[in-house]
């Protein structure tokens, strides 16, 4: 499932990094995410939840819905 | 012969203290040719008398170049910065708290062929959280050598500088294992493996972290609290500085006083006086409110929360066509837009940095604020508002946030009609929380008073003789009206009496372009020179309650939130940008910005006292 779509508070495992922008998934790559990594939403911004606080191993890291939905997670 | 070694890592994992810590904050600032980049140089000995020039890289997570800093970086590294040449030794960063997700970075940086050291840095913040690495061998795993190093405190710096010897004693040209495969995903795979061999017990997110961060990210509390830090920025600005300003403006009166008994009543006595020490005294009493601001700009870029403020930012930024990164140089711009412009450059997104860097100059700067305490201290009267928020006070949190609103609008225009284009993704990372470093702490403030005494001790000093010598000359003039400064201000008063400026204002901008906070001394050099000696003494803001009708400040107040009175400011964005039609445009637009809001306050004043 998407990352998006994990309820607050619940850790998973990263299962797939997939974009049509390639710029996209090296990025997310480059700041850490990789297949088998522990994810978990931490905090959602003020406004229309949006950007998104996730803890990715033990790093915090904030992206907007449009890069996170890259992000495929396994419970 | 001088060895040239690169400092290179992720942003924030401590680069900065490490550079302090080794270079005992002896740097400069290193300028490439072509590169709108500043990166900090600087120079230190190790044990075996090496001379070492060590350069501070701009923070990458990784090689696939996409910013200006990041491509600053690679360049560095490949040796295509002429200047500068390929380095010898890099050094490469890693939050040893972060190991896990960063270590990939080494295996990238490795494969550029350069001799490295890991410096595994913070290691007693993952300690104390309860991660343990096994040092040793991570260094076998890589096969360059790993030094464990402390945030603040000396240890590992002596086994970093025997490490550094020991390769620059050895063969430099140590060849190292050349790309195994360039694919991101399989050099994540094999970090990944080395981690979990290295890492001998991992600890989850820290607690204290998480803890601040449930009330600091609360989607209710933590817009509170982003206020509430602003708001007390800005009343420490105006009300913890007085004490020491007055201390400033006292010392420059007496000195005025004495200087004035010893040379007696002479021209020359009269340049000292009235043009060198008025003028510069005139801005030298801001130096505690620069400091002030400088300093709570540190703490909250050092202890992590400026990139929480960027977060909570993010959405409202996006609304008007910004990014959340925008946040960072839009915040340093209250400090002063230039390096503001600057540091735009961590947005990669070509036209959300132009956008930035246009609105950048509506951020209140520091050089903004004698102008507005001299008017606020001398029109607003200081009593309590609400029982316990000074009137003062106030009004300067108003002026900064019309700044920020225009800036919002602006922004909002230039990205439907001259900047449009998509917006770009936000991927940021939110460092755990610190205690800011003393070191950088008090040298960061360091350098910030010192550029601004800097600017008193020139531009401002030479303005002030100037000025001086434009309103003194001819001597046959018997009013101001009849001096060179006069007729210039003339000619200005001409365009500027209809939003409410005098003859004194309109002479004051003119040294005021050059800087903003000139003009303030430039009040005060025409103002003592119009009315003798007891203006001196009185104060410039006693003197301007009377020259100066309440419609006329305010409508000055307004024009300082929009003029785009600093040359050095204009210069950065043609740098910044390549090409003087965004000066051009910023000069422009800022200008009838700051003429129709000037003339708006003075009539809707004017009809309301």
């Amino acid at each position: 499932m998407e990352l998006l779509n994990l309820e607050k508070g619940k850790s998973a495992i990263v299962s797939g990094i997939n974009a049509k922008d390639e710029t996209i998934i090296a990025k997310l790559r480059e700041i850490g995410f990789a297949e088998g990594d522990e994810v978990e939403i931490m905090h959602y911004g003020p406004i229309a939840k949006t950007p998104i606080c996730i803890r990715l191993n033990r790093t915090l890291i904030a992206l907007r819905p449009e890069e996170a939905c890259a992000i495929e997670v396994e419970a | 012969m001088k060895y040239k070694v690169a400092l290179i890592g992720a942003p924030n994992c401590g680069k900065s203290t490490l550079f302090n810590g080794l270079t005992g904050g002896r740097a400069k600032t290193a300028n490439y040719a072509g590169v709108t980049v500043e990166t900090k140089k600087g120079i230190f000995e190790t044990h075996a008398g090496h001379d070492i020039e060590l350069y501070d890289l701009p923070g990458i997570y990784g090689l696939t170049a996409r910013s200006q800093d990041e491509k600053v970086a690679i360049d560095m590294l490949n040796g295509e910065m002429k200047e500068v040449g390929r380095p010898h030794l890099m050094l490469v960063v890693i939050d040893a708290s972060n190991l896990r997700t960063h270590l990939h970075s080494a295996l990238q940086l490795r494969e550029m062929g350069l001799p490295m050291i890991v410096v595994l840095n913070m290691i007693d913040i993952a300690t104390r959280d309860g991660i343990e690495i096994n040092v040793g061998e991570l260094s076998n795993q890589l096969g360059v050598p790993v030094v464990a190093s402390r945030a603040t405190r000396k240890e590992g710096r002596e086994e970093l500088l025997n490490q550094i010897d020991k390769l620059l004693i050895g063969d430099l040209e140590t060849a190292l294992a050349k790309s195994v495969h360039d694919n991101l995903a399989l050099l994540q795979k094999d970090a990944r493996k080395i981690a979990s061999i290295v890492i001998e017990k991992e600890a989850s997110l820290n607690v204290i972290t998480r803890k601040i961060d449930d009330i600091v990210l609360n989607p209710f509390l933590g817009p509170l609290v982003l206020a509430l830090v602003l708001f007390l920025m800005f009343q420490a600005v105006f009300t913890w500085a007085t004490p020491f300003m007055d201390a400033i403006s006292y010392l420059v009166e007496a000195l005025g006083r004495n200087v004035r008994n010893i040379l007696g009543k002479s021209l020359f006595s009269q340049l000292i006086v009235d043009g060198i020490i008025a003028g510069v005294g005139a801005v030298l009493v801001f130096l505690p409110q620069i400091v002030i601001l400088f300093a709570f700009i540190i703490i909250l870029e050092a202890s992590g929360y400026m990139s929480r403020a960027a977060f909570l930012m993010d959405e409202i930024m996006r609304r008007a066509g910004l990014n959340g990164r925008a946040f960072i140089p839009l915040l340093s711009s209250f400090a002063c837009a230039i390096p503001g412009i600057m540091s735009a450059r961590v947005i990669e997104h070509e036209r959300d940095r132009l956008t930035t860097i246009l609105i950048a100059p509506l951020m209140t700067c520091s050089a903004r604020l004698p102008v507005y305490t001299l008017i606020i201290a001398a029109f607003i009267p200081n009593k309590p508002v609400f029982g316990f928020i000074g009137l003062q006070g106030l009004v300067m949190f108003c002026l900064y946030l019309s700044g920020i609103i225009s800036a919002f609008i602006v922004a909002f225009v230039l990205k439907r009609t001259m900047t449009h284009g998509a917006s770009q993704a936000l991927i940021m990372e939110l460092p755990s929380y610190k205690l800011p470093n003393a070191r950088d702490f008090f040298l960061g403030i360091y350098m910030a008073a010192k550029s601004f005494v800097r600017r008193a001790g020139t531009v401002i000093l030479w303005t002030s003789v100037i000025l001086w010598g434009l309103s003194r000359f001819p001597l046959s003039a018997t009013n101001l009206r009849e001096t060179f400064a006069g007729k210039i201000g003339a000619i200005l008063e001409k365009v500027l009496a209809p939003i409410g400026f005098n003859l004194e204002i309109s002479i004051a901008l003119v040294p005021g372009l050059a800087a903003r906070e000139v003009a303030v001394g430039a009040l005060g050099t025409i103002y003592s020179i119009q009315g003798g000696d007891a203006n001196l003494e009185t104060g410039l803001a006693q003197t301007l309650q009377h020259a100066w009708s309440l419609p006329t400040a305010l409508a000055f107040l307004a024009w300082y939130v929009f003029a785009p009175q600093c040359f050095a400011t204009l210069a950065t964005i043609r740098r910044e940008t390549n090409s003087w039609k965004w000066p051009v445009f910023a000069f422009c637009y800022l200008i009838i910005l700051a003429y129709i809001a000037a003339g708006a306050t003075y009539y809707i004043s004017k009809i309301w006292f």
